[in-house]
């Protein structure tokens, strides 16, 4: 079986395929990760992970323009159940509408907008850029090890919003509370980067990797 | 809360490390990836390339170097040097730069960050200023290593560079780089203050009193230093633990 990376030209798409090969000989998980952008490939896999950099509206839109990508994650995430991780903007695009640009629509996964973060009169810069301590907000097993105040890797301008408390696993303080980390059912994210988060962020992805539903 | 960060910065020419000082006389000093793997190790926050390769024909090599770099060593890397087109600032990110910074190209090509902040998005492009000391509460852009001037005022610069779509200044004083007499610090804190995104304080670090200085006086949201943590005088945790005791937040 295998861990699928989805390809559609995002940036950090190598870094996460390559933390995720470093975590799963962490824990010697014979998975293989395959970076592809093909549904046949995806839908054979185990496990999918949405990396996500840019905007909001060209990830969207960089995976409407695969043909059959779009159709066949929600097939495989609303329907199969398959468990699946977006980081940054990969979680972003699980809302229901994104406003980077222009008003975009997601996924619609979570009911959930994606939008600026309030930078309080311009007390706080943009981007949200550097090590940041996450709150863990609920038990799940993405943060299993990781101690509450973790700090993780950010870069990114706008925030996940969502009235469905339930599904947030952790937030940070950023003028604000963020939120960084979102889970329901087989669907989890990660609005830092587990990627280049060095030995915490591996764990998350470990986490992920062994996770069974 | 967000930390401010620590970044080691590594001169790499032809593949190999050098630091320069002043930008002229340089010394080897090792592998770029045993380097950043020490880095890492050490809790760096971020790492930083600067590739100063002349030839057009070895420009590639840092594209190894980064690659090689992104296997090993899972932490922000911002890589910079001769970055002149959409393509240079593709195939970096493709190599597994998280960011990329445009030095000489920003100023001479207007476009260049507007179209890669929409292309790339903002959070991957970092524009690194070189600034010199023209005269009080005056700063002019320098470009090609610091060896060029270009009359264009450093602070008007930066504003704009944040409005055409900029993520983050490098800002670098070019009349204390490889000083060890500490950052230029009125500069720092000019441009910190006028814009609203992340500024990385940069040139003239000699002790780790000057990291502090460059955060709070200087108002950077970074920090940055090569031969001082390079050449093993300091480590990055001896940085972290000193801004620590000094009331800095940083990541411990």
């Amino acid at each position: 079986m295998s861990i699928v990376v989805i390809d559609y030209g995002s940036g950090n798409l190598k870094s996460a395929a390559k933390a995720l090969e470093a975590a799963g000989n962490n824990i010697n998980i014979g998975s293989k990760i395959v970076v592809t952008s093909d549904p046949k490939i995806i839908k054979q896999s185990e496990k999918i992970v949405l990396p996500g950099q840019g905007s909001f509206r060209d990830c969207y839109l960089g995976i409407k323009k695969i043909s059959g990508l779009n159709e066949t994650l929600n097939e495989l995430v609303l329907e199969k159940k398959k468990p699946i991780l977006g980081i940054c903007v990969g979680m972003q695009l699980f809302a229901k509408t994104g406003y980077e640009s222009q008003e975009t629509e997601g996924f619609g996964w979570l009911d959930a907008e994606v939008r600026k973060i309030n930078n309080m009169n311009k007390k706080i810069k943009l981007p949200h850029m550097g090590w940041n301590e996450i709150e863990l907000k609920q038990d799940n097993f993405l943060f299993s090890r990781i101690k509450n105040k973790t700090h993780m890797y950010f870069i990114h301008s706008y925030e996940f919003m969502t009235k469905q408390k339930d599904c947030v696993i952790a937030t940070t303080e950023y003028g604000n509370s963020i939120v960084v980390s979102i889970a329901k059912e087989n669907i989890v994210g990660t609005q830092f980067h587990p990627e280049k988060s060095q030995k915490n962020g591996l764990i998350v992805l470990e986490n992920f990797l062994k996770w069974k539903m | 809360m967000l930390k401010n960060r620590i970044i080691p910065c590594l001169d790499v020419k032809n593949g190999r490390v050098v630091k320069g000082i002043n930008f002229v006389d340089l010394v080897d000093a090792g592998d770029p990836v045993e380097q950043a793997k020490i880095y890492d190790e050490q809790g760096a926050d971020e790492l930083c390339f600067l590739d100063i390769t002349a030839s057009n024909e070895n420009r590639n090599i840092i594209l190894e170097t980064v690659k090689k770099t992104a296997e090993k060593c899972f932490m922000p890397l911002t890589v910079g040097g001769g970055v002149r087109t959409l393509e240079d600032i593709r195939n970096l990110l493709l190599a597994g730069a998280d960011k990329v910074s445009i030095n000489t190209a920003a100023v001479n090509n207007k476009n260049l960050v507007k179209e890669s902040a929409e292309k790339f998005g903002s959070q991957c492009i970092v524009v690194a200023v070189d600034a010199k000391k023209v005269k009080e509460n005056k700063w002019e852009i320098f470009t090609h290593g610091g060896r060029k001037s270009t009359g264009i005022d450093a602070l008007k610069f930066v504003e704009k560079m944040e409005a055409m779509g900029a993520g983050e200044i490098l800002l670098t004083s070019m009349d204390r780089d490889g000083t060890k007499k500490g950052y230029d610090l009125d500069l720092t804190k000019k441009v910190s203050n006028l814009v609203n995104i992340p500024v990385i304080a940069s040139g003239g670090v000699g002790n780790l009193e000057h990291l502090r200085q460059g955060i709070k006086i200087g108002r950077a949201n970074a920090v940055l230093a090569a031969s001082i943590f390079h050449f093993g005088e300091f480590s990055i945790k001896d940085a972290k633990k000193y801004l620590d005791s000094k009331g800095i937040p940083v990541r411990i």
